[in-house]
């Protein structure tokens, strides 16, 4: 009685296997990839590279902690070891002429909480957190609340009970 | 050497002997037009992309960076050339800018920039006198093609139409002051005014 059952759990994980790796493999095509299923030896036609949004007006966070978005167009800002184009209008002492938004005093701190002189290095390359944005759908709806309009509800509900 | 100089200045004083009057002022007219045309011709020719980047200095270091800007490539398609930021337009210009360029042929007979390790070493200071350049006489180069008179700023975004209808329009500053690094990479810029 228990070998059967033993061989017959054998023979059900493999049939579950064999038929979970063959679906795995046929959806495999129908997965969006930035290639769109173009044939491996051949080069997929380049998309159109949008325009990013210019208005200079900031956007409001997307979800919490959300780097500020850049309004502006950033195309061949050159930030590397010799120079921060970013940091000419929005760097501490710059501000004043730029009218840009000041970095914020979190980007000068090193990872011990130390404040320097400088940029951290960490910090540096502005582009790894901050990015533009273009003038484009969604690709998936943002159900983000912010804590602020989360605790307007609250009073409002609470009112409502009393 | 006295009796030199005058006997050359009585030579030049004396009338022609052996040919006419007319044939002098023809043949000097007409060799004035061959010398002068073939000058202006060998002065245009030295002011092409094809000469500046004959050079390797030149075709492997600033050509190649000028390629990713929009100076070189863009949606109008109207493209700059190294002579049309770095010679004037204007002829008694040139000639002193040509003068000024005696000196990079030096640079390139004794090979000052011609690895790239070298052309960095020197980064700062080459900008720093195109830099100078720009700014002494008011981004003449950009102003060719740039005209401050029909900018219109209603098609510029805020950040552009501030700056261009205080700063720029008063004079106060040139287009060189905001507008560095546009066509090549920066230098460092520590020290350098706005940066």
């Amino acid at each position: 009685m228990k070998k059967s059952i033993n061989a017959l759990t054998k023979v059900l994980v493999t049939v579950t296997m064999f038929t979970t790796s063959f679906t795995a493999f046929s959806e495999g095509n129908e997965v969006a990839t930035l290639r769109d299923s173009t044939a491996i030896e051949t080069q997929k036609t380049p998309d159109a590279i949008p325009n990013v949004a210019n208005t200079d007006i900031k956007q409001k966070r997307n979800y919490p902690m959300q780097p500020p978005l850049i309004p502006h167009k950033v195309r061949n800002y050159q930030v590397d070891l010799k120079v921060n184009k970013c940091m000419s209008c929005h760097s501490r002492n710059r501000t004043d002429e730029s009218q840009a938004p000041m970095v914020s005093v979190t980007h000068y701190m090193d990872r011990d909480g130390n404040f320097l002189a400088e940029v951290s290095p960490r910090r540096y390359f502005c582009s790894q957190c901050h990015v533009p944005q273009r003038d484009a759908e969604p690709l998936v709806e943002n159900t983000f609340v912010d804590m602020n309009t989360l605790m307007k509800e609250k009073q409002a509900s609470k009112a409502e009970k009393h | 050497m006295k009796n030199l100089v005058l006997r050359i200045w009585h030579t030049l004083r004396k009338p022609s002997v052996h040919f006419s009057l007319g044939f002098l002022v023809i043949g000097g007219f007409i060799a004035g037009i061959i010398f002068w045309g073939g000058f202006n011709t060998a002065l245009e020719l030295s002011n092409t992309e094809e000469f500046c980047i004959s050079c390797h200095e030149m075709e492997n270091n600033p050509y190649e960076e000028l390629k990713t800007t929009i100076h070189f490539t863009n949606r109008s398609g109207v493209r700059a050339t190294c002579p049309d930021c770095h010679v004037p337009h204007k002829w008694t210009d040139k000639i002193a800018r040509k003068m000024q360029a005696s000196k990079e042929v030096w640079g390139k007979i004794f090979g000052t920039i011609n690895t790239p390790e070298k052309f960095e070493a020197k980064r700062r200071h080459l900008a720093e006198n195109e830099w100078t350049r720009l700014k002494a006489n008011d981004s003449l180069e950009c102003r060719n093609c740039h005209n401050f008179d029909y900018m219109d700023f209603t098609a510029q975004s805020t950040r552009a139409e501030e700056q261009h209808s205080t700063s720029l329009a008063s004079g106060e500053k040139t287009c060189i002051d905001c507008h560095k690094g546009i066509a090549h990479e920066l230098p460092d810029m520590t020290g350098v005014e706005g940066w």
